[in-house]
């Protein structure tokens, strides 16, 4: 899957990760875990220091719980790399920055239809009243 | 009224040019139409029966008359003359083409106007009462919260892709005209004991399929909390909302499945771990958006105006249409005025382009330039001078527009059913039109005193016939259209969702039977002072329902 | 099987003008009921649907719709949803199919219409 950065789409090599599950079980650092929507991650906040990548899944595009976790694991102070991961589209990548995603893991085909101009544009646009007053 | 700044502007000009770009990108394959879908509707833009549908804001129903010309100027000049007043205070163009539409979304935005979020699994288009600060019995002026929320609501980057829509609506009177009772989050001003405003905040409140009655989450929240507050819920509905099924996503499933209680602690919890500084607006901030909402100035008059008397002596027409059609205003010398826009036998709600012409300069010269959709589907000029009244009558009955009937039984909130909707399982507008027909003498509608039709094409509930003194829902049965009449709803402060009275009736059926209904009231009830409602409530279902069907009714 | 099936054609909306269109039998569309390619069994129906589906740059939800056949075996709709959706606002016959192309007007009958 693709990576959504702001200098391009990564092709980096499948990150092995971990459920939520698997946690308890191992004391090793630097683990890659995915969220799936329905989880309750305050129950991950005991193991942020062995975790640097969280990716939360987005079954469907238009399944948002995503965005919320994401707002709660950076309060619960979560530091690590946040990544959505799944079917995102283009048009969500600010709102996805903006709830604190690093980036996006992209399946291939939504790739190939949206090349990362896209992405660009969408991540350039004009932010709404309440939050440029809020960022200003 | 509130005028954009530099931000709105950028803003909704930047957001038309992304809405041409998803347009392209749908048609060059980059967007399929299961992902274009929700972007379309976020802009407004449905795909109706016969044509495209867009669905244009008009936040809390406050309009100017550069606003309402734009309007008139969008129906003639891309669709076919006319719009269509929701029961959200929004308008609907029924014949758009799609590559018109972000043409007609600049022309909104020249003008300060857009049709963001007035669809889509977000939160919609937040409606406040239409009598917003003119009303007498007013606590304050619910629009400068429903602003805030309109702001923070636009875009918010977490809350675009929620298990279902989510309908705010506010009110800053005790008698509620903007049925906070039935949406998802209902605001309520109320003053707490040391005389400071405040909320009384009401989640779960809808109608569709399953109807609830909103609950008290919260009974007093102050002011500077609404957006920390509003963001708490959102954040418990966006992560615990039912995804499994659409007809249980909404939140009124939540909390009915939750349990009030438990929902209270779970929004409570989130409200204080949030970050509340960095949500709430600054207080220069919330004070420059409530500047913008200062009343008008408005002349110092008595409270009698002889020129009205005088007008309503010589002309009983005019004296009626005062009568139904005027409400009592705070300022002395002045009212407010409900244009009915149900003329006898057209589709509730209807504007052509001369009307709505017609309505801004109204507004222009007799209004303070200012005008309100409500969610009945009619027409407001909030700030009239008894002494103009007698004028504003004559050009109002040159266009149409002039019909005595606000609040009475031909003033039938109906939503665009079967002709237009490509949900609707029966038409609603045909029903409507019948019953206006059947009680279009005036005498005989005033008689017949405050009665509420409100009218649905489907268990969507659009027309809030749950609410009305007499709901009709048009359902399918067995292959022909079949409506189902509800008794004793409320939309008021004393919300009640009304009771299912029996069997449905078929389409010819409906206007008889209301008239049998509207006969039984008349020889039931205790005084010719006591509404439909009261004597419903009083003597309960069964005489109403003998009098439904004890007739011919031919089989459904 | 092939008695209880009904006749069946292909409707969408035009992803453009956004009106009603039927497929005919080349696979493209037409804005008249009476051009629109009949399906007569699962199997025909299947076939146009999937040839429909993927014409996402042209129409959009296309679906298969009841029809019955007159006696020139013309298709007309069967349920009245689909029969509004030949002619346009039954408030307003100005507008819609029917202002422009009154090309069949069964009556309502089926559905208590006025
Ligand atoms: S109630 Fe149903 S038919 Fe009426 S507008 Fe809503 S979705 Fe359409």
């Amino acid at each position: 899957m693709p990576l959504v950065t702001k200098d391009g789409f990564q092709h980096l090599p499948e990150a092995a990760y971990i459920t939520v599950d698997q946690l308890t079980e191992t004391d090793e650092p630097w683990l890659a875990v995915e969220v799936a929507g329905d989880v309750d991650v305050s129950a991950i906040a005991p193991h942020f220091e062995k975790i640097s990548l969280i990716a939360v899944q987005f079954p469907s595009f238009a399944d948002g719980r995503g965005f919320s976790i994401a707002r709660h694991l950076k309060r619960l102070g979560f530091d690590g790399e946040l990544r959505a991961r799944g079917h995102i589209i283009a048009d969500q990548y600010a709102h996805a920055l903006a709830c604190g995603f690093d980036g996006v893991e992209i399946n291939d085909e939504v790739a190939e239809r949206q090349p990362f101009d896209q992405w660009q544009d969408a991540a350039n646009k004009v932010l709404p009243p309440y939050r440029q007053k809020m960022a200003g | 009224m509130y005028r954009y700044d530099e931000f709105d502007a950028a803003y909704v000009k930047d957001r038309v040019n992304t809405f041409r770009g998803q347009v392209n990108r749908r048609i060059d394959g980059s967007l399929t139409e299961d992902e274009f879908k929700p972007l379309r509707l976020m802009n407004g833009l449905y795909l109706q029966l016969h044509a495209y549908m867009l669905r244009v804001a008009i936040p809390y129903g406050t309009l100017s008359s550069r606003q309402m010309r734009a309007l008139a100027m969008i129906a003639s000049k891309w669709d076919k003359g006319y719009g269509h007043l929701t029961t959200r205070q929004n308008i609907q163009y029924n014949w758009p083409a799609l590559k018109d539409v972000p043409d007609i979304l600049d022309a909104l935005a020249d003008v300060e106007m857009h049709a963001i979020q007035t669809s889509g699994n977000c939160i919609r288009n937040v409606t406040a009462d239409h009598f917003a600060g003119a009303a007498a019995d007013e606590i304050e002026d619910p629009r400068p919260t429903a602003e805030i929320i309109r702001q923070w609501s636009t875009e918010h980057p977490e809350f675009l892709y929620l298990p279902r829509k989510f309908k705010i609506a506010v009110t800053g009177s005790p008698n509620d005209r903007a049925v906070t009772k039935a949406h998802d989050i209902g605001l309520r001003m109320v003053r707490n004991d040391t005389g400071e405003a405040g909320y009384e905040v009401i989640v779960g409140g809808g109608l569709g399929r399953s109807p609830f009655v909103g609950k008290v989450v919260r009974d007093f929240l102050p002011k500077s909390d609404l957006l920390p507050y509003l963001e708490a819920i959102l954040r418990v509905y966006n992560l615990h909302g039912r995804r499994d099924n659409k007809y249980k996503a909404r939140i009124k499933i939540l909390v009915h499945e939750t349990g009030i209680e438990d929902l209270r602690a779970m929004v409570e919890r989130e409200f204080e771990q949030l970050d509340g500084p960095s949500v709430a607006l600054a207080e220069e901030e919330v004070a420059r958006i409530e500047a913008y909402f200062a009343p008008p100035v408005f002349a110092k008059l008595p409270q009698h105006s002889s020129a009205l008397e005088q007008a309503k002596k010589a002309d009983a027409e005019f004296a009626a249409w005062v009568e139904t059609n005027t409400d009592a205003h705070k300022q002395s010398g002045y009212t407010i005025v409900t244009v009915s826009a149900k003329a006898i036998g057209e589709a509730p709600g209807d504007l052509t382009t001369a009307q709505m012409d017609v309505l801004a300069d109204i507004a222009e010269q007799y209004g303070h330039d200012e005008l309100r959709i409500s969610h009945e589907q009619n027409v407001i000029l909030p700030h009239v001078r008894l002494d103009d009244l007698r004028i504003v009558h004559a050009a109002l009955a040159d266009a149409g527009l002039a019909t005595a009937n606000a609040n009475l039984i031909s003033d039938i909130i109906a939503c665009p059913g079967l002709d237009y909707c490509a949900l609707a399982t029966a038409r609603s507008i045909p029903v409507a039109q019948d019953i206006q027909q059947r009680f279009a003498d005036p005498v005989r509608a005033k008689a017949i005193g405050e009665f509420k039709i409100k009218i649905s094409g489907c268990i969507n509930a659009c027309g809030h016939h749950h609410v009305g003194h007499v709901g009709i829902l048009g359902l399918e049965k067995a292959g022909i259209e079949n409506y189902q009449i509800t008794l004793g709803g409320d939309h008021t402060e004393t919300t009640a969702i009304g009771d299912r009275a029996g069997p449905g009736f078929a389409f010819e059926q409906v206007g008889p039977a209301i008239e049998r209904l509207v006969d039984a009231y008349i020889s039931l009830r205790a005084n010719d002072n006591e509404r439909f409602l009261d004597t419903y409530r009083r003597l309960g279902l069964e005489p109403f329902k003998t009098a439904l069907y004890d007739n011919e009714r031919t089989a459904a | 099987m092939s008695k209880l099936f009904k006749p069946k054609i292909v409707s969408a909306n035009d992803l453009f003008a956004g009106d009603v269109v039927y497929m005919n039998p080349g696979f493209g569309w037409t804005r008249k009921l009476a051009e629109a390619a009949i399906a007569h069994n699962e199997e025909a129906a299947a076939d146009l649907l999937a040839k429909a589906m993927p014409q996402q740059e042209k129409v959009v939800g296309p679906y298969l719709a009841d029809v019955a056949l007159d006696d020139d075996g013309r298709p007309f709709p069967t349920h009245f949803r689909e029969k509004f959706r030949t002619r346009g606002p039954s408030n307003r016959t100005d507008l819609g199919k029917q202002s422009v192309n009154p090309e069949r007007r069964e009556p309502l009958a089926a559905s208590g219409g006025i």
